[in-house]
């Protein structure tokens, strides 16, 4: 059951991926993506991860696309007529790049066949909560010290001159 | 939940080699190549909460953690990049801002 949610999740996400790369318009791009972020948010559930799916739910879906879809609209871009398009000459490198890396792992995937991994572990919040403030404190310190230069750095480079 | 770690690994993989294809084919446009960059990073996540189910331990959804907060800052200092770009040349093609001639 678990099992068949995560494929069917798997595909709406990489459905709204597809579909997201190849729109015309950045904004139908942005809700394309919020969609597949919202799958994904899923999927971490699944796995066993339900603070990391809130994360992604609050910070990914909710502030991060929301941000780029603030800036889209506040840019007044020129109609998407005029913006460069993509021809097969710009997908030829990338399509190259993407099935590098997709052949690659079917390499890998075909080379050694080990016995199915038994299921997945599911780690409570108390654990996590635990080391990451007892393990990981100094990191919590220095992300909060980038999160301060971010903000400094977004204000100084949008200033009113 | 009963898939095994691979199949978690192909859909990472997968996102990854569209996300890199995003940024490789829109290059003349700077708020798709941003796109590309965070559908890369949420690939990476997926990675990393997989093997963190996977082996049992809390460290992998730690740094998919910390990546969000590097997600976070690295957007907010691009797109006020972009809309400080945008208000220097009033547009988003990357073609228009070669004034270092790289």
């Amino acid at each position: 059951m678990e099992a068949t949610l995560f494929y069917i999740l798997a595909a709406v996400l990489l459905t709204g991926i597809l579909f997201a790369i190849t729109a015309r318009q950045a904004v139908r791009s942005i809700v394309y993506l919020v969609t597949s972020f919202f799958a994904l948010a899923l999927m971490f559930y699944l796995l066993g991860a339900p603070l990391i799916a809130a994360f992604e739910v609050i910070i990914y879906a909710g502030a991060i696309m929301v941000l780029f879809l603030f800036v889209i609209m506040m840019l007044e871009l020129e109609s998407p007529e005029k913006l460069p398009q993509p021809h097969f000459k710009n997908w030829l490198p990338a399509l190259l790049l993407a099935g590098a890396v997709v052949g690659s792992l079917v390499v890998l995937l075909c080379s050694r066949l080990q016995a199915v991994p038994p299921g997945f572990v599911e780690i409570p919040v108390r654990q996590f909560a635990f080391a990451l403030f007892k393990q990981y404190g100094v990191a919590v310190e220095v992300v909060s010290m980038q999160l301060l230069f971010a903000l400094v750095g977004a204000l100084y480079l949008g200033r009113r001159r | 939940m009963s898939v095994p770690l691979s199949h978690v690994l192909i859909v990472a993989s997968l996102m990854f080699a569209m996300g890199l294809g995003c940024v490789v084919a829109w290059r003349a446009n700077v708020i798709m190549m941003l796109i590309g960059i965070e559908i890369m990073l949420n690939a990476v996540m997926l990675t990393f909460v997989g093997g963190s189910a996977h082996w049992g331990i809390a460290d992998g959804q730690l740094f998919s953690l910390m990546l969000m907060a590097l997600t976070s800052a690295e957007v907010s200092l691009a797109l006020a990049m972009v809309v400080y770009l945008h208000r220097r040349k009033n547009t988003v093609n990357t073609d228009q801002f070669d004034s270092m001639k790289g």
